[in-house]
């Protein structure tokens, strides 16, 4: 068959693809975490928690999805990358797993039993299963940023170098306390829209601004870390775009402030950063003019801004490797076959849209403020 | 060389995850449909019981659903983790069908799960039952995706690999998808969940009558479940035999295997019901054979043959030596990717590059093994053979059994005798069965293929990722830990909840004290008897 797409579009657009995934994951799913690491903060009494917990309830769920399926296109999209991330960072996914498994049976079981110490269990869970993920998917990225210690052997086997540890190194957690800041205002942004008026939607925006001001200076300062630090690689020579995705194929050195020479090549790539601040300011605003709306949106607009910048500097760079950057995985040299990347978008592009609208009547079907007498009612609620 | 502990240290994890999952997963299945039927009665007639009984075994069914979709997500991400060469190697046709899982099955049940549980009140009773109905056909579509999956495993088909990347490429993802080993698989599988979902139902229901509680809702859940189970049932024994046509085509030692046939029977061959497999002697003791039987599910005729364990080890010897001339082609090819004499050698060996691979663990290079490694390489093409033979028996068994007693079943619901407290009984006790047998299939089918991970394309033992034996055990004590506690969490609630009955906290709770009172439920609406 005739493949009517070019290997190089379809690697690129894949690219694009799953930098949607990623951050359809962190605009839905990123809020469900923020509410879950805030329960202890916004919460204190049982009916509060409620509130706070099922403003999410009828929808976390499908919002992880788009967690699972991030994994899933990844391996069918990326296998070289998942491959390797997955396994190197093989302790880090285990906590990441363990805090993953925590928050659905928290949602479900918390509210089945009276018990005090039952429900106060539970809500350990969940506000382990909200800040450890948005903690740790900071820090990956971030030492995705800082090129990680992998190399390839001749029979594209990996081997990594490096403790758990090694993953907390400072710019790492700078990502991770941005990656929490992010989703915490993320949110504090859903439940003052979805709880009803009262000391959970109130403790929530005085949180806000909080997450909002500590996003923006996190932001910068991990740009100015981009600019001065040691970070970046760069290939060298001719680099086919259409090539066998095989990374050692290709040569590639580590070059410091190489992460920002895409915005010199592509200025339009600037809108990224510029998003990620102005998402931030655009919340602080709508709290000020007590507009739900644009502080929801905003914070939404920052965090699309912000995973963008990450993708747009290291492109074509995935994955890039510390320890022999050789080895570092690309657009160019670490996806699938043309045409598995052919048939995956058509089915994308056929189920990507019913996907969005089944979800998006989802969302209406439940809009509304949650209040303390629907928790308490004995009705269908968490 | 690989480290033979990691790579046994891996496999006991992914049993160990993959086991603990599909608990879960075939009561989802089973219990999505009784649902979706129970609410298009409530629909139809207008009735509450109806709508009581979806609410109870729906709220039952999101107990064990968290499980599922918690436990669901370490198996998304563990290939990656444990298994990296593998995904590597076959991430380019594997990964397919689990994205396309996601994009069209999982998403679909797991965004409507919510609105089952959350959206009673907020749409219409035709819009919640469409939302039902959807959720069910999103669980076993999932099933149909990740089973499209495992059948490429178990024979992988529309697919060759490529010297240039050193893995495995999908030539023809048509023939991935309708594979008949996956086909054959898929409805196996979701009928066995129809099984357990209607056992669970029937089981509890059945509870219920033996202490005369909650009699109305009892013995309409026990007909949708006698109904239910007794289709599911006929489906997981015929749609299994067609599991094994299936197999004589694509993994005839796996069939050998599991019959305990070590030489080639002239056809056709007969089906031992019983016997002693002994491996060192390569016999079976005290066979108890039934003439024909075998040949005719295996075959569909009475004039083929089906091949012994011992023919196919001497194919696989052929296939080992052939292996090791595509393993030089490779190795030539790498060198100097012009050299067409090599190219020509690999295209004509490659598909028996896996069988070299098995010498890996032997010696580093192929080329260089012995005749006696090749042997030795040859006879690990076979699987444990007591287990196979003994785990298929036991699963046959209960599916057996388990017609029985869904007949049995639909017989005194159509006679109205639900009360009947010997089957009740029986019911009751016969619950863990379905589990058991679920769990066997899964043995039979993936311990049944070692030591492929990928039929005849790669070792198990190669699948694996670079890690050390430490850190695999600490991943292994650490899901022993969060899961063994889950399940004690899990069961504690749901018996908790059964104990509660259908009708807790609606002030008509007769859960506490059993009645006499004749049927008084049966009108339908919920306060049961007067307390």
């Amino acid at each position: 068959m005739e493949i009517p797409i070019s290997y190089e579009t379809l690697r690129v657009l894949w690219w694009g693809l799953l930098g949607v995934l990623l951050i359809g994951f962190a605009a839905t799913d990123g809020f469900d975490f923020g509410v879950a690491g805030l329960l202890p903060f916004v919460a204190k009494t049982d009916a509060e928690r409620r509130v706070a917990i099922n403003t999410v309830g009828p929808t976390w769920e499908g919002n992880q999805v788009w967690f699972i399926l991030g994994g899933g296109a990844i391996f069918a999209a990326w296998p070289m990358v998942y491959a390797v991330s997955f396994s190197g960072l093989y302790l880090a996914m285990f906590v990441l797993l363990a805090a993953l498994i925590l928050r659905p049976v928290g949602f479900k079981y918390r509210s089945k039993r009276e018990d005090k110490r039952w429900r106060a269990m539970w809500d350990w869970a969940l506000f382990t299963g909200g800040f450890v993920p948005a903690l740790l998917f900071g820090v990956a990225v971030g030492n995705v940023l800082v090129g990680v210690p992998f190399r390839l052997d001749e029979n594209l086997r990996a081997f990594w170098e490096g403790s758990f540890f090694d993953l907390l190194n400072p710019f790492a957690i700078l990502c991770g306390l941005l990656s929490v800041t992010m989703m915490g205002l993320h949110g504090a942004a859903w439940l003052s829209m979805k709880a009803e008026y009262g000391p959970v939607r109130d403790r929530a925006r005085t949180l806000a601004p909080v997450f909002a001001i500590a996003s923006i200076v996190l932001f910068a300062g991990g740009g100015l870390a981009m600019a001065y630090g040691p970070y970046g690689f760069a290939q060298v020579g001719e680099v086919d775009p259409a090539g066998p995705s095989n990374p050692l194929r290709t040569e590639t050195v580590a070059a410091a402030g190489a992460w920002l020479a895409n915005y010199a090549s592509h200025p339009w790539m600037i809108l990224a950063p510029v998003l990620g601040f102005g998402g931030a300011f655009a919340a602080l605003i709508g709290l000020r003019l007590n507009s739900e709306s644009i502080t929801f949106i905003g914070s939404k607009l920052s965090t699309f801004g912000i995973i963008s910048t990450a993708g747009l500097s290291m492109f074509p760079f995935i994955l890039p490797s510390s320890l022999d950057p050789n080895s570092s995985l690309t657009v160019w040299n670490s996806s699938s076959s043309q045409l598995t990347l052919f048939i995956m978008l058509i089915v994308t592009a056929i189920f990507l849209p019913i996907i969005l609208a089944y979800t998006a009547w989802a969302f209406k079907v439940m809009w509304g403020r949650v209040t303390t007498e629907d928790v308490t009612s004995g009705g269908d609620y968490y | 060389m690989i480290d033979m502990e990691v790579a046994d240290l891996s496999r006991w994890q992914f049993a160990l995850t993959a086991m603990y999952h599909f608990l879960f997963v075939p009561l989802t299945l089973g219990l999505a449909f009784m649902l979706a039927i129970m609410e298009s009665v409530y629909v139809m007639t207008g009735r509450q019981v109806w709508k009581d009984m979806t609410k109870f075994w729906g709220a039952l069914f999101g107990i064990n659903f968290a499980l599922g979709v918690s436990t669901g997500i370490t198996m998304e991400f563990q290939f990656g983790m444990n298994w990296s060469y593998y995904s590597h190697y076959v991430g380019d046709v594997f990964g397919a069908p689990l994205a396309i899982e996601g994009l069209m099955a999982f998403f679909l049940e797991a965004t409507l799960v919510g609105l089952f549980f959350f959206g009673w009140d907020r749409m219409s009773k035709q819009a919640h039952l469409a939302v039902t109905w959807f959720m069910a056909l999103g669980t076993n579509l999932s099933a149909l995706w990740i089973l499209i999956a495992n059948g490429w495993m178990q024979n992988p088909v529309g697919s060759q690999f490529n010297p240039e990347t050193m893995r495995m490429e999908v030539t023809d993802f048509m023939a991935v998808l309708f594979n008949p080993v996956a086909q054959a698989k898929f409805v196996h599988t979701v009928a066995a969940g129809y099984v357990t979902g209607a056992l669970f139902v029937l089981a509890i229901s059945a509870w219920f009558l033996l202490q005369r509680r909650h009699r109305g809702f009892a013995k309409r859940s026990m007909t949708v479940a006698a109904a239910f189970g007794l289709m599911g049932s006929l489906s997981v024994v015929v749609l299994g035999d067609e599991s094994g046509y299936a197999l004589t085509h694509n993994q005839r030692m796996k069939l050998a295997a599991l019959e305990a046939m070590w030489e080639t029977h002239e056809a056709p061959a007969p089906l031992t019901l019983v016997g002693f497999p002994d491996v060192e002697n390569q016999t079976t003791h005290f066979a108890v054979d039934v003439p024909w039987v075998l040949g005719l599910i295996a075959t569909r005729s009475l004039d083929s043959e089906v091949e012994g364990i011992l023919p196919l080890v001497a194919i696989a010897e052929t296939r080992v030596e052939n292996g090791i001339l595509a393993y030089d082609a490779l190795q030539r090819l790498r060198a100097d990717e012009t050299d067409t004499e090599a190219r020509a050698q690999f295209e004509e060996t490659k598909f028996d590059l896996g069988y070299a691979l098995l010498l890996t663990r032997y010696i580093a290079d192929p080329r260089e093994a012995t005749p006696d490694q090749i042997r030795q390489a040859a006879f690990d093409t076979i699987p444990d053979v007591p287990v196979m033979f003994w785990s298929f028996r036991f699963m046959a068994g209960i599916g057996f059994y388990m017609i029985l007693l869904f007949g049995t079943a639909f017989v005194l619901c159509t006679l109205r005798r639900h009360e009947t407290r010997w089957f009740l009984w029986v019911a009751l006790i016969s619950l863990p069965l379905p589990w058991v047998a679920a769990e066997l299939g899964w043995l039979l089918a993936e311990y049944g293929r070692q030591p492929w991970i990928i039929e005849g394309m790669l070792p198990t033992f190669m699948g694996v990722s670079s890690l050390n034996a430490t850190q695999i055990w600490m991943t292994i004590a650490g899901f022993t830990a969060l899961y063994g506690a889950l399940a004690v969490i899990e069961v504690m609630l749901m018996l908790h909840f059964i104990r509660k009955g259908p009708y807790a906290g609606k002030g008509g709770d007769a859960a506490r004290r059993p009645t006499h009172k004749p049927a008084a439920s049966d009108g339908g609406m919920a306060p049961v008897p007067a307390e």
